[in-house]
């Protein structure tokens, strides 16, 4: 069980540097609030599997509350863009 | 036998979030990374939280997997939709080599409006003038 944890930790953490080279690459905004909201994910996958790696529920609490605010950042970007964000044209 | 279930759903998770990063990396437009990243992104931060659930067998922690794992599939969709809207009115580009773009006709930038139906003529941009 101890390898399969670290494993899976060691797999999120190259998604996370891949998701970060188009969080720096963009081009467009959305673009980055894409990759955004694909690290939050990646965040709440990590500390799921860390929650189990140690044994303690109590962080799944946390990649909870995560999952809650990242909605919300994900929502107030989009509205943003809509209206009065630069736009690309 | 729950850990072997743990183990296998822990390991796809994961790949299926690789797969999504990947996705991000290589696709050539917005919409097309979106594509990439929010199903399969959203599949596997599931796969992971009901495999914490399988893997810590007290109801309360369980009930707190099944209430991630909702929460990532409800929201996913609706984030997905919010942000390819501002993207495509920012005027986000298009892959070259796309198809259709049925919608870039009728679209008036200025306002966030859509209408239906042939695109209007030059000139006939009003529609309270036309009735």
């Amino acid at each position: 069980m101890e390898w399969v944890a670290v494993a899976t930790l060691l797999i999120l953490v190259l998604a996370l540097a891949l998701t970060g080279v188009r969080l720096v690459l963009g081009p467009s905004l959305a673009d980055r609030v894409v990759a955004l909201e694909l690290i939050a994910l990646i965040a709440v996958a990590i500390m799921v599997v860390y929650a189990i790696q140690v044994g303690r529920p109590a962080f799944m609490d946390v990649a909870l509350v995560l999952a809650l605010t990242a909605f919300m950042a994900t929502v107030g970007f989009a509205r943003f863009l809509e209206r009065g964000g630069k736009t690309d044209e | 036998m729950s850990e072997v279930l743990t183990a296998i759903m822990l390991l796809a998770g994961a790949l299926l979030i690789l797969i999504g990063a990947i996705g991000a990396v290589r696709m050539p437009d917005l919409l097309l990374r979106m594509h990439a990243t929010t199903k399969a992104g959203a599949l596997g931060a599931g796969l992971i939280a009901v495999a914490s659930g399988i893997y810590f067998t007290s109801p309360e922690v369980s009930v707190r997997a099944v209430a991630i794992l909702a929460f990532v599939v409800l929201t996913a969709p609706v984030a997905a939709h919010m942000i390819g809207r501002a993207g495509y009115f920012t005027g986000a580009p298009l892959w070259e080599k796309t198809l259709k773009d049925e919608l870039r006709d009728n679209l008036d930038r200025t306002g966030h409006y859509l209408h239906s139906g042939s695109p209007q003529e030059p000139g006939d941009d009003n529609d309270s003038q036309r009735q």
